[in-house]
C-alpha cells in the first residue's frame, strides 16, 4: 500500500472521456456522478428557496402569484429532500468511500449501482417534466396529502411517480450497501473493527429497505386515486385521508435518519482525525446507530398530533419520541468526550463537523420540544417546525455532508482547497444560516403558519431579518463551491493523506486507483488506532 | 488471500447474491404489507360490506388460481433439482411449464376482471357509486391488490424467460445455478403473496 503506486488513478482510468464516466460501474466515479447532479439539484432548490424568502420580504405582493408561491414551497422540499438530503451522504460518499473504508475494490453489485443512479436520474427528469406538464407544478406541499393531491389540478400524479422512481434508487442502493458489508469486508475486519461511517451506512441501509417499499406503496396508491378513483383515500367511498397521513409517515419520518445518520457517521469519521486520538465510545456509537433506526420506525405519528388520532395513540407516539433523543444524544457526548483531551489539529472539516455538532443540538432539542404532545398543538404547522428541521436537515445533514466533502475532497479530487476560502464562506454561512432559521422558529412561536403567502405586520420584523440571513447563507455557499470548484481544477496536489488520518481510505493514494487496493489489506485492529499506526 | 485471485474482475459470490434478492424479497413484501395494512383498516372500518362485498367475487376461480400457482412453484423448485443433477435439458422444461402456468394464471385473471367490469364492478363505475362506501373501497383495494400482484407475475415471467435463455445458453450450469436459484426465490414470492390474497378477497364473504 505505498503511495508512489503506479497504478493510474480513477479519474483517468480507463478513459475520460464522458461516456465513459456515464457507463462507468466504478463506485468512485458513480459517487462523484452523484455528486455533480445532486449538487446541480441542491443549487435549484437554493434559488427556489430564496425567491420564497424574496416574496416574504414585503407584505405586497407582485413577484409571484399565490399559486406559484404554493408551487415554490412545493418544489422546494421535493428538490431538497428527494434530490439532495435523501440521497445526499450514502450515494456520494457512502459509493466513494465504504468500498475502500472496508478495504473492498468495489460493492457487492456494481452493475446494479449504476443502475440506481440511472433510477436516480430518471425520477429527477420525471419530477422536472412534471413542473412544465399538465396542469404545472404540484402546489401541495412536499407531503402530497390526500385529500387535496387527489383533487388538486395540478401535475401531482407525475410528480408523484418521479418520487416512486427515485424511491427504487434509494431501495437498491440500500440492497447493494448491506450486501457489501456483510460480504466484501477485507480478512480481518471484523464487524467491530469496521469504521463508524460504514455502520451507519448499516443502519441507514436498512431504513432504506424497510422504509421506502411503503412510500412506493402510498405514492402508487396516490396515482390510482387520481387516474382510477380507487377510493383508499376517499372518506365518500369508505376510505380514511388519515390513513394516506400514517402511510406516509411511516416512511417519511424513518427518512428523516436515512437523512442524518449517515451525516452523524461522516462527523464520527472526522472528529478522531483531528483530534489525533480513537472516537470515545465506539460501541455505543455504532449501536445507537442501529437503536435510532430501530426506534426512529415507531414515530411517524408524531407528525399528526393535530390530525384527530386518539389521545392513547398520541401519548404513544410523544413518549416514543422522547426515547429516539437519547441515543442521538449519546452521540453527541461521544463527540465531545472525543475531542476532549485530544491532540486537536484545527482544520477545515473540524470547523464544520462543530458547526454541526452546534446546529445539530439546536435541531435535535427543538425536536424534542415538538415531541411534547401541549407545546406541538402550539407550534403545529408554524414557522417554529419549518426552523426546526431546516436546523436538522440543512444544520445538521448539510453541514456535515460540507464537513465530509472538505474531509473527503483532498481524496476524491487529489487536490486541496484553499483553506482561507473555506474559512472566509464559514462565516457568512454560519451569520446567514441563524438568522434565517433562528428567526423562523421565532416567528413560529409568535404564531407565524407555515405556507402561507403573506403575513401580518406583526411578523414583519423576523421575516425581513429571515430574508437577509437567506442572503448572507447564499453569499457563503457561494464562496464555498467556488473555492472547491477551483480546487477541483487548479488546487495543489496532495498526498495519500493530508489529514493523517488511520482508517483504509488513507492508506491509499489520492485520487485512488481503478482497483483501491494494489493488494487487499489485511486489518489486524479496530480503525482509530492512532499511536502504533505512523505512515503504514 | 490469494492476490491474483482477487485481481479477478469477475468475483463470485453466490451467497452474496442471494443475500440481494433476499433483501429485494423483503421490500417486495413490505411493499405488498403497505397494502394489507390499508386492507386491515378498512376491514375493520367496514366489517359488514366487506363480508357482502366479498361474495360477489367467484371463489372457484381464486381456489383454481391458487392451485395453479402453487403447481408452478413445484415446477419451478424442481428445475432447480433438475440443474444441480446436471439436467438441463429437463430443467429447461420445467421452467417454460412455469411460465405456462403463470400464463394460465393471468389468463384465469383476465377473465375474472373482464366479467367484473362487464357487471359494472370497477373503480369510479356508476353501478359502483350505488352501493355503500365500504364495498367501493373493497373493490379500490381489490383492483389495486390484485393488479399489483398480476404485474408481479408478468415481471416474474419476464425474469424465468430470461433465466430460460440463460440455461439455454448453457450459462447456468450445476455448478453455476445461482441465478435461477434467485428467480425461483422471486417466483415464490409472487406465489406467497397471491396466498394471502386469496382469503382476504376470495374468502372474505
Amino acid at each position: 500500500m505505498s503511495s508512489e503506486a503506479p497504478a493510474p488513478s480513477y479519474l483517468v482510468a480507463p478513459r475520460t472521456g464522458l461516456w465513459s464516466w456515464l457507463t462507468s460501474t466504478d463506485h468512485k466515479r458513480i459517487g462523484i456522478l452523484y455528486l455533480v447532479s445532486m449538487l446541480t439539484f441542491f443549487a435549484v432548490g437554493v434559488v427556489l428557496g430564496l425567491i420564497m424568502r424574496l416574496v416574504q420580504l414585503t407584505t405586497f405582493h407582485h413577484l409571484v402569484t399565490a399559486q406559484t408561491y404554493n408551487a415554490l414551497f412545493t418544489v422546494h422540499g421535493v428538490v431538497m429532500i428527494f434530490l439532495f438530503v435523501i440521497p445526499g451522504l450514502p450515494a456520494v460518499f457512502g459509493n466513494f468511500m465504504l468500498p475502500i473504508m472496508i478495504g473492498a475494490k468495489d460493492v457487492a453489485f456494481p452493475r446494479l449501482n449504476l443502475t440506481s443512479w440511472y433510477f436516480f436520474m430518471g425520477g429527477a427528469v420525471i419530477v422536472v417534466i412534471a413542473l412544465f406538464t399538465g396542469g404545472g407544478p404540484p402546489d401541495t406541499g412536499w407531503t402530497f396529502y390526500a385529500p387535496f393531491s387527489l383533487k388538486t389540478g395540478t401535475n401531482v400524479t407525475l410528480a408523484v411517480f418521479g418520487a416512486f422512481v427515485l424511491g427504487f434508487s434509494s431501495m437498491l442502493t440500500g440492497i447493494n450497501f448491506i450486501t457489501t458489508i456483510h460480504r466484501m469486508r477485507a480478512p480481518g475486519m471484523s464487524w467491530f473493527r469496521m469504521p463508524l461511517f460504514p455502520w451507519s451506512l448499516y443502519a441507514t441501509s436498512w431504513i432504506q429497505i424497510l422504509a421506502t417499499p411503503i412510500l412506493a406503496i402510498t405514492l402508487v396508491l396516490v396515482i390510482l386515486e387520481r387516474l382510477l378513483g380507487i377510493g383508499v383515500f376517499d372518506p365518500a367511498k369508505g376510505g380514511d385521508p388519515l390513513l394516506y397521513q400514517h402511510l406516509f409517515w411511516i416512511y417519511s419520518h424513518p427518512a428523516v435518519y436515512i437523512m442524518i445518520l449517515p451525516a452523524m457517521g461522516a462527523i464520527t469519521e472526522i472528529l478522531p482525525t483531528f483530534a489525533k486520538r480513537p472516537i470515545f465510545g465506539y460501541k455505543a456509537i455504532a449501536f445507537s446507530s442501529i437503536t435510532i433506526a430501530g426506534v426512529g420506525s415507531l414515530v411517524w405519528a408524531h407528525h399528526m398530533f393535530t390530525s384527530g388520532m386518539s389521545e392513547f395513540a398520541n401519548m404513544v407516539f410523544s413518549a416514543l419520541t422522547m426515547i429516539v433523543a437519547v441515543p442521538s444524544a449519546i452521540k453527541v457526548f461521544n463527540w465531545t468526550s472525543t475531542l476532549y483531551k485530544g491532540a486537536i489539529d484545527f482544520q477545515p472539516p473540524l470547523a464544520y463537523a462543530m458547526t454541526f455538532i452546534f446546529l445539530f443540538c439546536i435541531g435535535g432539542l427543538t425536536g424534542v420540544m415538538q415531541g411534547a404532545l401541549a407545546i406541538n398543538v402550539h407550534i403545529h404547522d408554524t414557522y417554529f417546525i419549518v426552523g426546526h428541521f431546516h436546523y436538522v436537515m440543512f444544520g445538521g445533514t448539510g453541514f456535515a455532508f460540507f464537513a465530509a466533502l472538505l474531509y473527503w475532497f483532498p481524496k476524491m479530487s487529489g487536490r486541496m482547497y484553499s483553506k482561507r476560502g473555506i474559512y472566509a464562506a464559514w462565516l457568512p454561512l454560519f451569520v446567514g444560516f441563524n438568522m434565517l432559521y433562528f428567526s423562523m422558529m421565532v416567528l413560529g412561536l409568535q404564531g407565524m403558519p407555515r405556507r402561507y403567502y403573506s403575513h401580518l405586520p406583526m411578523f414583519h420584523v423576523g421575516h425581513v431579518v429571515a430574508t437577509v440571513g437567506s442572503w448572507f447563507l447564499a453569499l457563503g455557499l457561494l464562496m464555498f463551491f467556488v473555492t472547491l470548484l477551483r480546487a477541483w481544477f487548479k488546487g495543489e496536489k496532495t498526498t495519500g493523506n493530508p489529514w493523517g488520518g488511520v482508517t483504509l481510505e488513507w492508506h491509499v493514494p489520492s485520487p485512488p486507483p481503478v482497483e483501491n487496493f494494489e493488494e487487499i489489506p489485511v486489518v489486524t485492529h479496530g480503525p482509530y488506532v492512532f499511536e502504533q499506526e505512523a505512515g503504514v | 488471500m490469494n492476490t491474483e485471485a482477487l485481481a479477478h474482475e469477475e468475483h463470485r459470490d453466490d451467497f452474496g447474491s442471494k443475500l440481494g434478492m433476499w433483501l429485494f424479497m423483503v421490500t417486495e413484501i413490505l411493499l405488498f404489507s403497505g397494502l394489507f395494512i390499508s386492507y386491515s383498516y378498512m376491514r375493520s372500518q367496514h366489517p359488514v360490506e366487506f363480508h357482502h362485498a366479498g361474495a360477489h367475487l367467484n371463489a372457484r376461480i381464486g381456489i383454481a388460481n391458487t392451485y395453479i400457482l402453487l403447481t408452478s412453484s413445484l415446477t419451478m423448485v424442481l428445475s432447480l433439482v433438475a440443474i444441480q443433477r446436471g439436467e438441463r435439458l429437463k430443467s429447461m422444461l420445467l421452467v417454460a411449464a412455469t411460465i405456462l402456468l403463470a400464463a394460465a394464471f393471468l389468463g384465469n385473471k383476465a377473465f375474472e376482471w373482464t366479467t367484473e367490469i362487464r357487471h359494472g364492478i370497477y373503480p369510479n363505475s356508476p353501478h359502483l357509486a350505488t352501493l355503500p362506501p365500504g364495498e367501493q373501497v373493497f373493490f379500490g383495494l381489490y383492483y389495486t391488490m390484485t393488479g399489483l400482484h398480476g404485474l408481479h407475475v408478468i415481471a416474474g415471467m419476464g425474469v424465468l424467460t430470461w433465466v430460460l435463455l440463460r440455461l439455454a445458453k448453457g450459462s447456468i450450469d450445476r455448478d453455476n445455478y445461482v441465478l435461477l436459484e434467485n428467480g425461483g426465490l422471486y417466483w415464490h414470492l409472487v406465489d406467497v403473496v397471491w396466498i394471502f390474497l386469496l382469503p382476504l378477497f376470495y374468502l372474505a364473504a
